[in-house]
């Protein structure tokens, strides 16, 4: 039985690799005063500082379906848990997967778009990635699941600012960006963020895909603060997007597609279940909002893998530029390739 | 296609309404009490002659319960494994160390309960003996086998047949790539069945392990139940009731199940009748038909409210029929 999507409760994932703060987050996130209530699910027990009888292990049972797709998993605790949850419905607002710091995040969001009973009461809010100041330019040199992390992520908190000099922390939040350009990124200590910048971001809501443009550090509020400390790196200059060095992941990146063209339904949708039944399990994310051609209406699409959600959003406005943009967050992906694909896909 | 077709016969005002007090995730009987398991923590015993009385089985959500004539055994995500009566007294008979969630629960022969919380699958013997299985990973569901004691564990990769009470026989497994949920033995102890995370059936025929797949649901299917005398399997997950014929000795292999009842609206219970060929239907819309599987023969049981009909029971005697819904609209229906 489908519910309106206002009812769905909204689930937040947090990720991070090990040490990097998830933990500290979650714990703020009981703490503060908002007056709600959240199920917490979590995979290691006793370290939450907050009485809750919300709060239930997980085992993170990642299984495969039979569906001939070798990267549709999603996690088997998580659909028992969630079942199991709902029974309580009208005793929490919203539900927060803690995930270990090894997991990857695609079998978390995917149980929300495979499971018709997962899908029809809860929804994915967004995937909040905590990392480290100091370690996690380490950690994406040696850790495959940190990379994971911060390519899936909506959010991302560079946590533990103040054991870092200024100069480190540009040069982090530029390899996030050369990892994800498209996520919101907070500078944090102690995870201290406005909660609203967390919770109840709506990510995977289509009818939130309003712009897919690259979130650059100008956007940051404690830009202008960290911005007056900066210097000795202006050599860098014709490199930067925001005033940060572009960084380039040799196996990581994200790929834009743009055109005032309008697409052809016909030769995209196949062309796009022909790019997903093949690259899927390199795609982590991928967005787009669409214009085809005698269509009145914008149309957004988004993906996790080989998973594709998509649907008319609303009609284009009066003197809105019907530009189509299509986004991807991907492993190796054959960027050409796809260029000349999405290409003969216009009219 | 309407709700109900136009001269669907109705016995619905028949029913004698209750208002269980909360979402109904599963119905039983005791003796001629119907019992509507709530989904928070209590259990709605419903007398013939009125006089509702709310028994409080658990201190939080109920997640999984089994019952036969003279009790129920309701498991919670408060670690606990409870019994409760027609009398409304409950007494806890296991509670797990770690407070983990349980989950599932069957009902054996000789009083014999088993349980699980997480990959720990547990069986109370009638001789209050306790034994332990730890399956590969999670359980997904627990059924006794009809003859002898023995227990089939459903879990990832397939299931497992576990003999509790013989420590030294290792325990047979049933291999079938991917998540299996619900599992089910035929009456006759012949075949074993899951539901699995895709909309699909799986099952194994047990003397030789042979395959038997049962797909084409919309749905995961979440409810099963097996006709009188084991010949049909009744399962939800479709928008019509689907039953699939076990009379020859291959099962279902190599046939077509028989599909009645379709609605514009998706199957979420079934029960089938104790002793004829008639299965109660609920749809996710409320509505419940009673279906004749010989020719589709339809009766309106209750009418369409607009919210899942997610509960069915038969008494023992197949006289009464008890319907539980999400929003904790209920009956009870004297045939």
């Amino acid at each position: 039985m489908s519910e309106a999507a206002s009812d769905k409760i909204p689930v937040t994932v947090l990720t991070g690799y090990l040490g990097a703060g998830k933990t500290t987050l979650l714990n703020r996130i009981l703490s503060e005063p908002h007056g709600k209530k959240y199920a917490v699910i979590v995979n290691e027990f006793g370290e939450i500082g907050i009485d809750n009888d919300l709060v239930v292990g997980a085992d993170e049972e990642v299984f495969e379906m039979n569906n001939g797709c070798i990267c549709c998993t999603v996690r088997g605790d998580l659909i028992r848990i969630i079942d199991g949850l709902m029974r309580r419905k009208g005793k929490f607002d919203a539900i927060i997967v803690e995930t270990t710091g090894l997991a990857d995040p695609a079998p978390v969001a995917q149980t929300f778009f495979v499971d018709d009973a997962i899908g029809a009461k809860t929804k994915l809010d967004a995937v909040v990635t905590v990392a480290d100041a100091k370690w996690l330019k380490d950690r994406l040199r040696d850790a495959p699941e940190a990379k994971n992390q911060i390519a899936f992520a909506d959010v991302i908190l560079i946590n533990k600012t103040d054991l870092v000099s200024d100069a480190d922390l540009r040069e982090v939040e530029a390899r996030i960006r050369g990892l994800n350009p498209y996520a919101t990124v907070h500078r944090t200590q102690r995870c201290a963020v406005p909660l609203p910048e967390v919770l109840g971001r709506g990510a995977f809501d289509l009818d939130r895909i309003l712009d897919i443009e690259p979130q650059f550090l100008e956007r940051d509020d404690e830009h202008d603060h960290h911005h007056d400390h900066e210097h000795g790196d202006g050599h860098h200059h014709h490199h930067e997007h925001g005033g940060l060095k572009h960084y380039h992941d040799e196996e990581m990146q994200s790929l834009s597609l743009k055109s005032d063209k309008p697409l052809n339904p016909d030769k995209f949708f196949p062309w796009m279940q022909e790019l997903v039944a093949k690259e899927g399990p390199n795609i982590l994310r991928l967005k787009g909002i669409l214009a085809f051609r005698d269509d009145p209406d914008r149309f957004v699409l988004q993906g996790v893998h080989m998973m594709l959600d998509g649907d008319h959003q609303r009609p284009w406005k009066n003197g809105e530029a019907r530009e189509s943009r299509l986004v991807f967050i991907g492993r190796n992906l054959p960027e050409e390739t796809i260029r000349q694909g999405f290409e003969g896909c216009l009219v | 296609m309407t709700d109900t077709r136009p001269a669907t016969p109705s016995i619905a005002e028949r029913t004698r309404h209750v208002d269980a007090g909360g979402a109904v995730v599963a119905a039983h009987f005791l003796g001629d009490v119907a019992a509507f398991v709530l989904g928070d923590e209590a259990l709605l015993l419903a007398p013939p002659d009125g006089g509702e009385q709310r028994a409080v089985a658990h201190g939080g959500a109920i997640l999984a319960s089994a019952g036969d004539d003279a009790r129920i055994v309701t498991a919670g995500d408060d670690g606990k494994v409870t019994t409760t009566r027609r009398d409304g007294a409950s007494a806890v008979i296991a509670t797990d160390p770690k407070r983990r969630w349980i989950d599932h629960i069957a009902l054996g022969p000789d009083r014999a309960v088993a349980w699980s919380a997480g990959k720990q699958a547990f069986v109370r013997t009638g001789k209050g003996e306790t034994r332990e299985f730890e399956a590969p990973s999670s359980v997904g569901g627990l059924a006794f086998a009809p003859k002898g004691f023995r227990v089939a564990v459903s879990h990832y990769n397939g299931a497992t047949l576990w003999f509790p009470n013989a420590p030294n026989a290792t325990p047979e497994f049933l291999a079938w790539k991917g998540s299996h949920l619900a599992v089910t033995f035929s009456p006759d102890g012949r075949f074993l069945v899951t539901a699995m995370q895709e909309p699909t059936l799986h099952g194994w025929r047990v003397v030789d392990g042979r395959h038997m797949r049962m797909a084409g649901y919309t749905a995961k299917v979440r409810a099963l139940s097996w006709s009188a005398g084991g010949k049909w399997l009744a399962s939800s997950g479709s928008d019509q009731l689907v039953l699939w014929p076990f009379t020859g000795k291959d099962g279902p292999m190599g046939k077509e199940p028989r599909l009645l009842a379709p609605m514009d609206r998706r199957v979420v219970a079934v029960a089938c009748h104790p002793t004829q060929d008639v299965v109660a239907v609920g749809y996710e819309n409320g509505l419940v038909l009673l279906v004749r599987i010989e020719d589709g023969a339809e009766i309106v049981a209750n009418k369409p409210s607009g919210v899942a009909a997610s509960a069915l029971a038969w008494n023992t005697a197949g006289a009464m029929l008890a319907f539980g819904c999400d929003d904790g609209q209920a009956g009870v229906l004297k045939l």
